[in-house]
C-alpha cells in the first residue's frame, strides 16, 4: 500500500526580487513592489510530501520525528529570520519562491533519501502558493 | 472528469506501542505518542470522489449520499472513540495516520455510489495529513 504523507513546516524570511540582467525599468515592470531596494518579507509555510509503503510495523512510512529533524535543521533553520538574498543559493538567482521551492526540493530530496519525496510546496502568502512536484500529475489533489 | 470532495471531523483518542518492542524502544521511535494512557486529535477526513458531472442535475454524485455514507461507515465508528481499544482494525496495526487513510479507505470501497472513489486525506492536525489513493 503505497501511502503518500505531508506535513507542513514554517519560517519567515525577507527577499528582495531583482534580476541584475534587468534595467530598473525591467526590474520595476517584472517585480512591481517586490522590486523594493529595501526588501519585504513574508511568513512562507513548507509542505513536504514522501510517499512508500506503511511500515506493518510502526505504521509508518518514514519516522515523522527524522523527517521533523531533518527538515528544521536543513530548511527553517537556514532561512528562518534571515534575508533570501544572502543565502548562498541566492548568489545568482533571483529568491522567487519558485526557486526557494526548486532548493528546498533538491535538498531534502538529496539529504532525506531514503523516503521517496513526491513534492514540495510552498506558500508565499496564503493567496501565492507553488508547487514542484515529479509526481504524475493525476495525483495532485485539486484540494487544499 | 471532475473531482469531488466532502469534508467530517472526528475526534478520538490513540497511543502508538508496539508490544514486542522494550518500553526505551517504544519511547524512541514514537515519543509523547508512546504514553500508554493515550493521547487525542480532532481529525479531518477528506474524501475525494471522481466522476463525470451529469448534465441533467449538475451533480458528479448525490452529496447528502456521500456524507451519509462518510458518516455511517467512518465517523460514527471512530468518533469520541478510542482507536487502538475500540476500533477493530486497530487491533492488529497501531492508528498512525497513514494506517488510518488506508483503514478508511476499505471502509468506503464499494459503498460509493455513482462515482469512483479518488482519494483518502486524514488529517492528524492542520500540519499532518496522510493520502492514499488506493494503490496497492
Amino acid at each position: 500500500m503505497k501511502v503518500y504523507l505531508s506535513r507542513r513546516y514554517h519560517f519567515s524570511a525577507s527577499h528582495r526580487l531583482h534580476s541584475d540582467a534587468y534595467t530598473p525599468e525591467q526590474n520595476r515592470a517584472a517585480y512591481g513592489k517586490c522590486n523594493n531596494p529595501h526588501g519585504h518579507g513574508h511568513n512562507y509555510v513548507v509542505r513536504i510530501t514522501v510517499s512508500g509503503p506503511v511500515d506493518p510495523v510502526t505504521g509508518m512510512v518514514c519516522n515523522l520525528a527524522e523527517l521533523d529533524g531533518f527538515v528544521r535543521r536543513v530548511i527553517c533553520e537556514r532561512f528562518d529570520h534571515k534575508n533570501l538574498n544572502q543565502d548562498s543559493a541566492f548568489e545568482k538567482l533571483v529568491p522567487t519562491t519558485e526557486n526557494l521551492c526548486r532548493e528546498i526540493h533538491r535538498v531534502v530530496k538529496s539529504g532525506f533519501a531514503h523516503v521517496m519525496l513526491e513534492d514540495v510546496r510552498v506558500d508565499e502568502t496564503s493567496n501565492n502558493s507553488f508547487e514542484y512536484s515529479e509526481r504524475e500529475r493525476h495525483l495532485i489533489s485539486v484540494c487544499k | 472528469m471532475l473531482l469531488l470532495t466532502r469534508k467530517a471531523e472526528f475526534s478520538a483518542a490513540h497511543y502508538y506501542y508496539v508490544d514486542a518492542w522494550t518500553p526505551e524502544e517504544n519511547l524512541r521511535l514514537f515519543g509523547k505518542c508512546a504514553n500508554r494512557n493515550g493521547h487525542g486529535h480532532n481529525y479531518t477526513l477528506e474524501v475525494t470522489v471522481a466522476g463525470e458531472v451529469d448534465p441533467v442535475s449538475g451533480f458528479v454524485m448525490d452529496l447528502k449520499a456521500l456524507k451519509d455514507t462518510m458518516e455511517r461507515e467512518v465517523v460514527q465508528v471512530y468518533d469520541h472513540r478510542h482507536l487502538n481499544l475500540e476500533v477493530p482494525e486497530f487491533r492488529t496495526a497501531l492508528p498512525t495516520t497513514e494506517n488510518i487513510a488506508v483503514a478508511i479507505w476499505r471502509r468506503l470501497q464499494g459503498k460509493i455510489h455513482g462515482a469512483r472513489l479518488h482519494r483518502v486525506r486524514v488529517y492528524e492536525m492542520p500540519d499532518l495529513f496522510a493520502d492514499y489513493y488506493g494503490e496497492p
